[in-house]
């Protein structure tokens, strides 16, 4: 929690100092970066992880990898979100990020609907900022979904989200403080469901799953991956229009570092499946295993490292 | 940022429903009194006993060292705990209750106590002197006496509360401090800007009226200001000096 703190003040300290002197438009651009002296041979790697447990994954196995490759690569995980991170990027504290194509494609592009994954990914190349670059995409997909307990399911009878629009104004939903103001979060689903939560719990991490185990909250936003959905039996409402949208994991690096990492990650992709990483994270969330030995386990045994 | 800043307060939108300002801060303030309300039940009671009896005062140590406790450790420990027994808002609104008031109880029972116990032995003496029972001189005597540290008590409890209820955003609850949480997950940096400078603005101005409360109800025989005013106000009945030259019988003739 305190590194946490710490990080994001760091984040909040640096996103002043860019906005001070100038604006967002980026002055890193054609200049060489701020590097801070030792820039040998392609430099050091920052792998940025956000403040959930896949991310910290991702990133022990982006930086595992690119150690094994010999680049002298090391991680800084639970940053926050999304509008905090890719700050952390653009002023050149990470320099790898572990992202999802639809998620990074409506943050640049407010407008964009489409969901097919390829589509998506072709989107994503396009907009994001010059300064930044995505890699290959992978099969592995973590979206974000709702999930209710078995039992709310079977009461209200609930498959799709499409089954909520009637019963969500008495329901409350546990999600991410993000939820709310986000496109791929309540905005979206009430526009393209009519889905309209009765009460909105802005909560992190754990506590999410918590709230809804605990019948604090009816609905829970969590990632298609989290081991906690089969843990407690959740079911999961489908999707059927697609407001999360397609979520393939990516690296998303910084242009100038894509020579230098491009060939070990787009391995790293080939080899990432949504089954290895909802095991995976069994092992880091429900076991309680490190995440740096289980990436290790992992690109070891795909022959990776 | 001072511009984005200013532009967060002067938006509308910030000013009305259940994000606006007035909602937020009435959250704040429910929590922070129902802390601080709470804390008083239990501290007021204990802090008048142990000062006027001088019998367990280990219960004032043990409050004191409860200081040491981190609030925020402590807040997410105790949601874990008993937050499941709880349904609704309750889940939430106990565990942060239950941890400002351990907040709120070292300076609101070392005030209390500490007030009591100061209290002129002489003025305890001539009110037992006079046939009060003990009962009367806790309340005529002891009481009023101790007004001016206990409500100091008070004020530090005050202070701290509602600069810490901001925690309360953390674990899903309302405030003030959801500007702040909200703010720095979507980076948003005026309306955390914009919630921090709330908060301070919300403890400088509790402290001011408590001071002036402070004014009103101390007595001022206690406070010292009831002999300035004695004087002035022989001086300013008649613009002249009226009462003799004061004689400083030290001194040699």
């Amino acid at each position: 929690m305190k590194r946490r703190t710490v990080l994001t003040t760091v984040a909040v300290a640096a996103a002043i100092g860019l906005s001070a002197c100038g604006g967002g438009s980026d002055p890193l651009a054609s200049e060489a970066p701020t590097d801070t002296g030792t820039a040998a041979a392609g430099g050091s790697i920052v792998v940025g992880g956000a403040d959930f447990s896949e991310s910290t994954l991702l990133a022990e196995i982006y930086a595992g990898a690119l150690r094994a490759k010999g680049v002298d690569a090391t991680t800084k995980t639970n940053i926050g979100s999304r509008e905090v991170y890719l700050r952390a990027l653009e002023d050149n504290s990470v320099q790898v990020f572990p992202e999802y194509t639809g998620a990074l494609a409506v943050y640049y592009d407010k407008e964009f609907t489409g969901t097919d994954p390829d589509e998506v990914y072709a989107h994503v190349q396009e907009v994001v900022p010059d300064t930044l670059a995505v890699l290959e995409k992978s099969a592995a997909e973590d979206v974000d979904s709702l999930a209710v307990t078995e039992e709310t399911a079977r009461t209200r009878g609930l498959t799709t989200i499409e089954d909520l629009a009637g019963p969500a104004g008495d329901l409350t939903i546990a999600a991410q403080p993000e939820f709310k103001e986000r496109q791929q979060g309540a905005i979206g689903l009430e526009e393209v469901y009519g889905v309209t939560f009765g009460t909105i719990r802005p909560l992190t991490g754990q506590a999410v799953v918590q709230a809804l185990v605990n019948g604090q909250a009816d609905v829970a936003n969590v990632f298609s991956t989290d081991p906690a959905i089969a843990a407690n039996n959740l079911v999961v409402l489908e999707d059927t229009k697609k407001v999360f949208g397609s979520q393939n994991i990516i690296p998303l690096v910084r242009a100038d570092k894509v020579d230098q990492v491009q060939d070990t990650l787009n391995a790293v992709s080939a080899k990432l499946t949504t089954e290895a990483i909802t095991q995976m994270l069994k092992q880091t969330d429900i076991d309680k295993q490190d995440p740096k030995a289980v990436a290790e386990e992992f690109l070891t045994s795909n022959g990776l490292a | 940022m001072i511009a984005s800043l200013l532009d967060w307060f002067l938006d509308p939108a910030n000013w009305s429903g259940e994000d606006g300002i007035p909602a937020r801060l009435f959250e704040h303030l429910w929590y922070s009194a129902l802390a601080v309300g709470l804390g008083l039940v239990v501290a007021l009671p204990l802090g008048l006993w142990v000062g006027h009896s001088g019998r367990g005062r280990w219960v004032v140590s043990v409050a004191n060292s409860a200081r040491a406790v981190p609030t925020l450790g402590l807040l997410f420990a105790v949601a874990l705990w008993v937050g499941p027994a709880f349904r609704g808002d309750l889940a939430y609104l106990v565990p942060s209750t239950l941890v400002l008031v351990l907040l709120a109880l070292p300076p609101l029972l070392a005030g209390t106590y500490a007030g009591v116990e100061a209290v002129d032995p002489a003025a305890r003496d001539a009110a037992q002197g006079v046939g009060m029972t003990g009962w009367q001189v806790l309340r005529q005597v002891e009481l009023p006496c101790a007004l001016p540290l206990l409500l100091s008590g008070v004020r530090t409890a005050v202070l701290q509360v509602v600069a810490t209820t901001t925690i309360a955003a953390l674990i899903g609850l309302g405030g003030l401090g959801r500007y702040l949480i909200d703010g720095i997950a979507l980076g948003d940096y005026p309306r955390a800007a914009g919630g921090a400078l709330l908060v301070a603005l919300l403890a400088v101005v509790l402290e001011g009226m408590l001071a002036l409360l402070q004014r009103k109800v101390v007595s001022p025989g206690l406070s010292g200001r009831a002999v300035g005013r004695s004087r002035n106000d022989d001086d300013a009945g008649t613009g002249k000096e009226t009462a003799q030259e004061p004689v400083d019988l030290r001194a040699p003739a």
